[in-house]
């Protein structure tokens, strides 16, 4: 009975289907079968129908005509073109505005209504095009035919046409109570019941309803109250309305819509006034090809009364056939409301601290059985995450599609040959980043096409093939998703940046600068290099708002780019936003968590090297340079009180040197680190000497090392984000609530990692030159 | 043709509608079964509802595929009203088309 609900399950089935027309739009262009114009037909029918049942009329009469054109085509007597693909296209698009009105409840602006006229009048021409010279027959037909699709039909009352649902007595509903109730706003100027489906008594259920009604009503109420007359009986009625004046498509519509057994139909709306017998003639005729064509013109057969018209035979099968392809893909899948997944997860989060709290109980309790217990409970709770994850886990194949279409479109206004080409399109990751992610890598592809790839000419004398090639691909590495968006054009010129660099003010002439520094110029924001600003890009308004979008979403994105080779523009996504596996370390009395994703390994640092390093912010690894971070200076932490001072390291430093090479290598386990952070006297005693540790991470190809107290293990970590006052903090990306009550900060990896690659970059002759002499 | 000896007579009184339909049904079906031609009085329906009007046809179409004449007499203002508002007047003996109309009005 809720008419919202049932609304928004059209809009979003609207859109679906949509998204199926233009793929199968896009596929029919290379490879025409069938089956793929059955598709296509069938998503236009489908959203046809629907929309009727909401009374969207505007929806209802535009869909007609091009499934009326579909049809053509379906029945071989219209060939595919390029042209007829690109209008199907815009009707597609139509449609989406058209949705997307319904959606936010607004009524189609005039700009709109002009862009369905256009559409419609060029679909018109597809649908005389295949008719010859017209026979004697139909030439009395055809002024009627014109004036009636132009303009409305003559008679200036409502026509309404009721059928009712067996269950509608049942339900304690009257259908006579709704005329009734019809006639206390306006008049039934004609009515027709519709009793052909009554049975002879004997078999007559008496408490089905068998009734329907065509009326002619004249009213000055709007649509909506009408509308509202049969609220009740929404559910359980085929109610369509078609004000006065309507096209005689939309009355086509109507005896086409109700395939009703063997009513005489149009002849009913005549009876009832709505049409005059011209334009029921107009309008059934309108339908078929009159001619030559093996199916003799409906309006001629039905005026004779031989009600059975095989096209209506056909909509009645063809609505079968879908229902019951419908239900086949359906029954494997459940729509689920986004909010109330996302409660789960939260629950989830919630389920997940209080699991670890309870392992913690276990260990200090030390009971063998409770202990295993809690193990066994804290391993459900790891797959229930998992699995729950997966729930809001999407593949990014759809989004990938979507840009067939853009990649045509821009690819047809530039002129150019450009081909597009998926890979990892089963590459799964979390439907709120799916979302977002749409907008910038529209961009992105734009940019590659309109700035990337060069004209055939440039490339054929650059010894490429004339076509360009925009690649998309995705993959999952290290805890993130990477999208590439790549292109076999021209590559971004250096020079040409430095040079606008320059003139900007952005560096300085004759400053030392690394390619990729270069690159990340372009996401400045007004920058552009491009002489010529083109319709669809150049404006140099965009990328930075690329890079904007992709780091609001805690991601990257990067250019990796060769001079007349290609530009490939990597942008790195969490997998989720929400839970993450995590490494707990500690900095004196504060906690952090370190996506556990990130980390390459951990290390004790020793006397000699924090001694090395000492004034410096990097150290050797295994004969690698690496720049480190000291969290307590980042974060200024204070020392506490009962951990030795930090100078006492020298006095103790022979002790400190033997117990090193037994502890070195073994990272503390969960349970021993746990063990340590609650007891602080066992830790003082295992621990007498204040170490530091580093962990390294790597965050996009590049590592560097935190330098921290201790290590506590591995924890599953729910990431809360941090309130308004702290959004934008440095370093900190969320934070996270310990099994004991107590707040841990999630490190912003990528962030840490660019800050001190940033502090490298700077410096990397002095870098070189320092791993050199080590 | 009819044989005035086996007309039966059916009288429906009150409510005609959904709550009584079933009942009529059965009421109907009998008299048909027994007789060659009914009369049904509605002179008493107080209320005729979608139930009662499809009844009404349902029960034409029984007589007539028995072939066997079942008509409807004696309209109250209730019935005449209804089968005015679906036009059915025709259909199920309105008082132009059985001329045995003891109720005046309800003609617009």
């Amino acid at each position: 009975m809720n008419l919202d609900d049932a609304l928004h399950t059209f809009i979003v089935e609207a859109r679906d289907l949509l998204e199926e027309m233009e793929d199968a739009l896009l596929r029919i262009e290379q490879a025409p079968d069938a089956d793929t114009i059955n598709a296509i037909f069938r998503a236009a029918h489908t959203i046809k129908g629907s929309a009727g049942l909401f009374g969207l009329d505007h929806v209802v009469a535009f869909t007609h005509v091009a499934e009326s054109v579909l049809d053509l085509v379906r029945s071989d007597k219209l060939p595919i073109t390029a042209e007829l693909v690109a209008t199907f296209l815009g009707v597609c698009d139509h449609l989406g505005v058209l949705v997307d009105h319904v959606a936010a409840g607004t009524a189609p602006d005039d700009a709109t209504h002009r862009a369905s006229d256009e559409l419609v009048n060029k679909l018109r021409g597809h649908l005389g095009e295949p008719l010859p010279a017209k026979p004697a027959t139909a030439a009395a037909v055809q002024p009627a035919l014109s004036a009636a699709t132009s303009g409305g039909v003559e008679t200036d009352h409502w026509h309404l046409s009721l059928r009712f649902g067996a269950a509608v007595l049942r339900n304690g509903m009257d259908p006579l109570a709704f005329l009734r109730y019809l006639t206390t706003f306006g008049r039934i100027e004609r009515i027709v019941t519709l009793a052909d489906a009554v049975p002879r008594l004997s078999e007559l259920d008496a408490e089905a309803c068998y009734l329907g009604f065509e009326v002619g009503y004249h009213t000055d109420v709007d649509k909506a109250t009408i509308e509202g007359a049969f609220e009740f009986v929404r559910d359980d009625a085929h109610i369509s309305i078609l004000p006065p004046h309507s096209k005689i498509a939309a009355y086509q519509r109507l005896i086409e819509d109700l395939p009703h057994e063997e009513l005489p139909l149009g002849e009913i709306l005549v009876r009832c006034g709505s049409l005059t017998k011209s334009e029921l003639a107009a309008a059934l005729s309108h339908q078929s090809a009159p001619g030559e064509s093996p199916i003799r013109p409906i309006g001629e057969i039905l005026v004779e009364r031989k009600a059975v018209r095989p096209q209506v035979v056909e909509a009645a099968l063809d609505k079968q056939k879908q229902v019951k392809e419908h239900k086949r893909t359906e029954s494997g899948l459940i729509r689920v409301n986004a909010e109330k997944l996302d409660e789960h997860i939260n629950l989830i989060g919630e389920l997940i601290i209080a699991s670890a709290s309870a392992r913690l109980v276990a260990q200090r309790v030390g009971m063998p059985a409770l202990l295993e217990a809690a193990a066994r409970l804290s391993r459900l709770v790891e797959e229930v995450r998992d699995s729950a994850l997966t729930l809001r886990m999407v593949q990014i194949g759809a989004t990938f599609n979507r840009f067939q279409r853009v990649v045509r479109d821009v690819s047809a206004a530039l002129g150019k040959d450009i081909r597009l080409e998926i890979s990892g399109a089963e590459t799964d990751l979390d439907k709120t980043v799916v979302e977002k992610i749409g907008d910038p890598l529209t961009h992105l592809v734009r940019n590659s096409m309109d700035h990337g790839i060069e004209s055939a000419e440039i490339r054929l004398a650059c010894g490429k093939p004339a076509h360009g090639t925009v690649r998309l691909n995705a993959y999952h590495d290290s805890g993130s998703i990477v999208i590439e968006v790549a292109d076999d054009g021209g590559g971004l010129c250096r020079e040409r940046i430095l040079k606008k660099a320059i003139e900007r003010g952005l560096i300085k002439a004759g400053q030392q600068i690394s390619d990729q520094e270069i690159h990340e110029l372009v996401f400045e924001p007004g920058f552009s290099t491009v002489e010529q600003v083109s319709d669809l890009s150049g404006r140099g308004v965009g990328m930075d708002v690329v890079k904007r979008n992709i780091t609001a979403l805690r991601g990257t994105v990067e250019i990796d780019s060769v001079e007349g080779v290609g530009t490939t523009m990597r942008i790195r996504l969490p997998l989720t936003l929400a839970i993450i596996d995590g490494f707990l370390v500690a900095v004196n009395a504060a906690t952090f968590v370190v996506p556990l994703d990130m980390v390459v390994e951990c290390m004790e640092l020793s006397a000699q090297e924090t001694e090395a390093a000492h004034g410096r912010d990097h150290l050797n690894l295994r004969g690698e340079v690496l720049p480190f971070i000291r969290l307590q200076q980042l974060f200024d932490i204070p020392e506490v009180p009962d951990v030795i001072d930090p100078e006492a390291d020298g006095a103790f430093a022979d002790d400190n040197t033997q117990s090193r090479y037994e502890s070195s290598s073994a990272i503390l386990t969960a349970e021993g680190a746990a063990a340590l952070a609650r007891d602080p006297e066992l830790a003082f005693l295992l621990q007498p000497v204040k170490r530091e540790n580093i962990v390294v991470v790597q965050y996009s190809g590049r590592r560097a090392g935190l330098v921290v107290d201790s290590l506590m293990g591995e924890f599953q970590t729910v990431i809360r984000p941090l309130g308004v006052v702290f959004n934008g903090l440095d370093g900190i990306s969320g934070f996270t609530i310990l099994g004991n009550g107590n707040v841990a900060l999630i490190l912003d990896v990528p962030g840490l990692v660019r800050r001190v690659a940033g502090r490298e970059g700077r410096r990397t002759a002095k870098a070189t030159a320092y791993a050199l002499t080590e | 043709m009819s044989h005035p000896a086996t007309v039966t007579r059916v009288a429906i009184a009150g409510e005609f509608s959904i709550f009584t339909a079933a009942a009529v049904r059965d009421q109907l079906l009998a008299a048909l079964g027994g007789a060659a031609e009914v009369e049904v009085d509605l002179a008493q329906v107080t209320e005729l509802d979608s139930a009662g009007v499809q009844l009404m046809l349902a029960a034409k179409r029984e007589a007539a595929a028995q072939d066997k004449v079942l008509r409807f007499t004696a309209h109250s203002a209730a019935v005449l009203d209804t089968l005015e508002l679906c036009d059915l007047s025709a259909h199920c003996g309105g008082p132009a088309a059985t001329g045995a109309a003891d109720t005046a009005g309800a003609t617009p």
